[in-house]
């Protein structure tokens, strides 16, 4: 099979496997459903949503989301042993990476999908001019995220306290991210948008992801071994 | 030889900083304008910053080598690296915070400098606690944490160069009074000076550690040991 191939079946399958039982995108969409409307209520003032609080609240959501998410599909294949066998097949082991972190994309990227609508209804939110710029904010946002998670939760495997060590690491270096993808959105959002700053927003993150997925493809096949 | 550096380091480790000492409380004038003594805090939290930076990458580098290589040499000595990040990193925001109380009137501002160090810190941090936390297979994870952490420091400083600025700007070194000038580089010489010395020394205990486990499993193996 040709690389593409393997990631597209690697990919495929750990969708296929969620798809059936749907386990993980329910918890993280209701998770992070929750925790907006939960960090909602620390911030109004006249029985609104102080503004400036939004980017914060949706990407904290994204991000507490997106730990439970990485740290139960590795589970999965901790549970099954199945991680084994995926690394003892002949597939290279860039393929199951890239196909892994391919498929957590796809899965977080539906949780954003989720809370984007909730959060622009609950806020109140105009986002007719700048719905586009926000969607490629998201996007990049969560292909990060899901790289970064990926590589490190896969790592996780055999380690002690894994749950614990999993935000201990991601978080720290995911902040650059966290930044610029909350500063984006606020210029995004703003009542007067800023477009040329959410765009320095969009393009820092361009470079983010581009520089964490080519050290993951040099680490990963390092530091997951047997 | 190579026992005799780490004594002969120490020494000038210390006569070094006695001088700095010496330089910055006695001799280097007292900052008139607004700070006074406060102003003598930045002889120790400048180089202290400067060697958290310098952390990261003599943790980084040696990890990448390590994850390539298998050598657990390399491994030794990005773990001491990393615990120096820690403690310099703790030193700067410490000292950072009181500055900014004495100079801005408050502990803490989102300022670029203070946020970079922070974010830097706390990668640190997870690296220690990986490593303390991690059980078996710890030092691999770290390792990759610690190349993470290279690439991440960058991006750490432009995202928070780009966010907002209120720091007192890099260049203020070189405005530095003739005696301050002096005082601030016996003080930044003496902290690279304490920063090998430490490591050094610390790499040497990890090995001493590894081989003294070594032993001790081969005695096992080999029945001599009671387990």
């Amino acid at each position: 099979m040709s690389f593409f191939r393997l990631v597209a079946a690697v990919a495929g399958k750990d969708l296929r496997v969620e798809l059936r039982s749907r386990e993980i995108l329910y918890t993280m969409a209701f998770f992070a459903v929750t925790v907006v409307v939960v960090f909602s209520f620390a911030f109004v003032r006249d029985r609104k949503v102080i503004a400036e609080a939004v980017p914060g609240i949706v990407w904290g959501a994204l991000a507490f989301a997106a730990t439970l998410g990485l740290g139960r599909a590795f589970d999965r294949e901790r549970e099954g042993d199945t991680m084994r066998a995926l690394l003892l097949s002949p597939a290279p082991r860039l393929a199951i990476f890239l196909g892994k972190a391919i498929a957590m994309v796809v899965v977080i990227g539906l949780v954003a999908v989720v809370i984007a609508p909730v959060s622009v209804v609950l806020y109140d939110l105009d986002v007719s001019t700048s719905g586009g710029s926000l969607a490629l904010l998201l996007a990049l946002g969560v292909i990060g995220m899901a790289v970064v998670g990926t590589v490190f939760s896969a790592m996780l495997l055999r380690v002690r306290s894994r749950d614990v060590l999993l935000p201990v690491i991601l978080y720290p270096l995911l902040l650059p991210l966290f930044l610029a993808a909350t500063r984006g959105t606020a210029a995004l959002i703003a009542p007067e948008p800023v477009p040329g700053e959410a765009w320095f927003w969009i393009q820092f993150l361009v470079i983010y992801d581009a520089l964490f997925i080519v050290t993951s493809l040099w680490t990963f096949e390092a530091l997951v071994i047997e | 030889m190579k026992r005799a550096i780490v004594p002969v380091l120490a020494v000038v480790v210390a006569a070094l900083l006695a001088l700095a000492v010496r330089q910055v409380f006695f001799v280097a004038p007292i900052e008139a304008t607004q700070l006074y003594w406060n102003q003598k805090i930045f002889y120790f939290h400048v180089p202290c910053a400067f060697m958290l930076f310098a952390a990261v990458y003599v943790c980084g580098v040696p990890a990448a080598i390590y994850l390539k290589t298998r050598d657990p040499r390399y491994d030794d000595v990005a773990a001491a690296a990393a615990e120096l990040a820690v403690v310099f990193g703790a030193i700067v925001l410490g000292t950072g915070m009181i500055w900014g109380k004495a100079a801005w009137g408050v502990w803490w501002q989102w300022e670029m400098r203070l946020t970079t160090s922070l974010l830097l810190w706390l990668i640190m941090v997870g690296y220690v606690l990986v490593r303390r936390f991690g059980g078996a297979g710890a030092e691999r994870l770290s390792a990759g944490l610690a190349v993470f952490a290279m690439v991440d420091v960058p991006l750490v400083y432009f995202s928070v160069k780009f966010w907002n600025f209120l720091h007192p700007p890099a260049k203020v070194v070189s405005t530095l009074d003739g005696s301050m000038k002096l005082a601030f580089r016996l003080s930044a010489l003496s902290f690279i000076g304490l920063f090998i010395l430490v490591l050094v020394t610390r790499v040497a205990q990890l090995r001493a550690t590894r081989a003294l486990r070594d032993a001790r499993e081969r005695g096992l193996d080999a029945g001599i040991l009671e387990p």
